[in-house]
């Protein structure tokens, strides 16, 4: 029989507590072999949905099937899944060997083939010679590895990851995105990550659905989620975005023209159907926006607006400055270019800035 | 320069303050038990020769080896109660487990609470009240009858089972607490951790559950046995004459026989008995006291 495509199928799944629902109907598939995260803010049910996929919660309605097989009743120690969980959970009465041989020793495997697993293992993630190891003498990454040695010595078809970068400090998890990355193409196990910090998800992911209240409001590549949008929520959660909401004051086909409250006009392209007097949403990432020093600078097609600095936020690459447009004190934020020209920018100086209505993006609200 | 407020601890003040703080302690401390014991060991140390004449010898450790009742009496104390510890803990660790780990809101204060009361009512009454049960006209044989289960009423007192019955029941509260404490700080993680990389309920329970209220068992343990012991009152009633407890013997050496230093080296072998076993209680586990108290 040909390996299924899929390792992981959730279909239709639901799960409430008591009114709550949790997860609503949500179906998915994971291919063999990809990293897959799951990204939402906290409450959005993805730490339902990787339980339900583990087997520690059993879902109200629908099926979840692992490498092809229904998981209905099987419980989390038969399932071909493992987890690394967010505060890991090592063993701290037990050795870091001790640790890692654990399901192994679970399953009745022979003390030397552990002893010799185990050894492997832990050189393949880096650390090796540390089966004698008290948990608490490892650094926050030593630890990080041993929890996904500790799993991935048992070959699951599934590698499950709630958040585990969560706890550590903002250098450390830097380097642990890389270094995960690079664990996972080594292994080429299939690993499905919830997370609710963005860049986590866009750097290690193959694909991302971004959840919310219990629904996918968008799956797809990193790419798809940041520059084709396909709901507000995405637009707004996914990489930083200016948020402009109005009314469509005008639509021709690839352009909609929005009026917003304080009597900002700007020009976006529309994402589905939209027509003439339609609450509508923008956003513009502050990357696509120029920046100039005088408005003759800002040539068609770009539309130009004067503004004034507001503050400068200076953080290497990630530079940006807070504008308020002229006249009706819209906040922008926009990010500064890498070439230094902006560098002597400061707060109060006025200045004009522009994009292209093609890379803004314009959703119809949805009627409350 | 901010300026810190900062207590001095070598300050003739503070010493004086902190010296009027543990006066209380060391009084309690140096007065209710050093003082008394480095007494009963001056008592046990001497045997009366003449009246009012006293001299130091070891017959009062000698009668207790060459008299076989006392020291049987003194090792089925010792048997009986690591037997009551050990079922102590076996109730009592299902009963934290569930008021930790399962019980929520409402149910586990309510649950914790349950445990308590019998502790509102003294222990005479307490083991009164397993008398009214469980005596040939008391309550329990009489439904045994009715039941159809005995013909006649069974006298259900004086079975060294009813002693292990009622020191069971007044120690479970010494266990379920501080059992309770050391599995509340046992992250579910690990648990399902466990159970997520292949454990059964049996192998998480040996590798992961007890080996971290380790310390707590042995804290309940301790207090447990130590109170079992020491207990006179349940043994002396619910076991009746066979009861054969030590505390018994003490009782009578001061109180009966009046030879009070006969009552005080049977004082100080208890003292050395307790001591005995927890100490090899807490080596064969592997475990520190310091540690363990610290824990619990």
């Amino acid at each position: 029989m040909a390996a299924p495509e899929f390792d992981l199928e959730v279909d239709r799944v639901t799960k409430s507590y008591g009114t709550h629902r949790a997860v609503d109907d949500l179906s998915l598939a994971v291919r063999r072999g990809n990293f897959f995260s799951i990204l939402g803010p906290s409450g959005c049910g993805k730490t339902t949905l990787l339980r339900l996929i583990a087997g520690f919660l059993e879902p109200d309605a629908g099926e979840v099937r692992i490498g092809g097989q229904s998981m209905r009743g099987m419980l989390p120690n038969r399932r071909p899944v493992n987890m690394v969980f967010q505060h890991l959970a090592l063993f701290p009465m037990i050795s870091v060997g001790e640790n890692v041989g654990y399901g192994l020793a679970r399953r009745g495997a022979a003390p030397s083939l552990i002893r010799e697993r185990v050894a492997t293992m832990l050189k393949r993630v880096g650390l090796p010679g540390a089966e004698a190891k008290r948990i608490d003498q490892l650094s926050g990454g030593q630890k990080q590895r041993v929890a996904i040695a500790r799993s991935l010595v048992l070959e699951p078809t599934l590698l499950l990851l709630d958040e585990p970068l969560g706890a550590l400090d903002l250098k450390l998890r830097e380097h642990m995105k890389i270094e995960l990355k690079q664990l996972q193409a080594d292994f080429g196990t299939t690993f499905v990550y919830i997370t609710h910090d963005q860049s986590e998800a866009l750097v290690l992911s193959d694909h991302v659905a971004v959840m919310n209240a219990g629904r996918f409001e968008q799956v797809g590549t990193p790419q798809e989620l940041y520059y084709q949008p396909q709901t507000p929520f995405v637009a707004g959660f996914v990489g930083s975005n200016n948020r402009l909401a109005g009314t469509a004051a005008r639509v021709d086909g690839e352009v909609v023209d929005l009026d917003s409250a304080q009597g900002l006009r700007v020009r976006a392209r529309p994402s589905g159907a939209i027509a003439a007097g339609d609450a509508v949403e923008a956003f513009v990432r502050p990357e696509v926006v120029s920046l100039a020093r005088a408005a003759a600078e800002l040539v068609a097609p770009l539309q130009s607006f004067a503004g004034r600095v507001e503050s400068v936020l200076f953080d290497g690459a990630n530079s940006a400055v807070l504008l308020r447009e002229e006249h009706t004190d819209a906040e922008f934020r926009v990010a500064l270019p890498q070439t230094g020209r902006f560098a002597n920018l400061r707060a109060g100086e006025s200045v004009a800035f522009g994009f292209d209505a093609q890379r803004a993006v314009c959703f119809k609200l949805a009627r409350a | 320069m901010t300026a810190t407020a900062t207590i001095d601890l070598a300050a003739p003040r503070t010493r004086l303050a902190l010296g009027l703080l543990f006066a209380p302690a060391l009084v309690w401390l140096v007065g209710l038990i050093v003082l008394p014991h480095v007494d009963l060991a001056v008592l046990s140390l001497r045997s009366r020769v003449a009246p009012r004449t006293y001299e130091f010898s070891f017959d009062n450790y000698r009668t207790f080896i060459d008299e076989p009742l006392y020291w049987h009496t003194f090792v089925r104390t010792a048997v009986m109660s690591i037997v009551a510890t050990a079922c102590t803990l076996l109730i009592a660790f299902p009963t934290a487990w569930y008021i930790v780990k399962i019980a929520r809101g409402r149910t586990k204060s309510v649950l914790l609470v349950l445990c308590l009361i019998p502790f509102w009512v003294s222990e005479t009454v307490r083991t009164l009240g397993w008398m009214i049960l469980l005596r040939e006209s008391g309550v329990l044989p009489h439904l045994l009858v009715g039941l159809g289960i005995t013909a006649q009423p069974v006298e259900m007192l004086y079975h060294d089972a009813t002693i292990l019955v009622g020191l069971v029941y007044t120690s479970l509260l010494f266990m379920v607490v501080p059992l309770a404490n050391a599995l509340e700080s046992l992250d579910d993680a690990l648990i399902e951790a466990a159970y997520d990389l292949g454990g059964d309920a049996w192998s998480i329970l040996r590798q992961i559950v007890i080996p971290h209220a380790a310390p707590g068992i042995a804290a309940g343990s301790i207090v447990v046995f130590m109170l079992t012991l020491g207990n006179y009152l349940t043994p002396t009633l619910l076991g009746g004459k066979n009861s054969l407890w030590f505390t018994e013997q003490i009782y009578a050496q001061f109180i009966t026989r009046f030879n009070w230093e006969q009552g005080a080296a049977f004082g100080f072998l208890l003292l050395l008995l307790s001591t005995a076993i927890v100490w090899l209680g807490l080596a064969l586990t592997g475990q520190r006291f310091g540690d363990v108290m610290r824990r619990a």
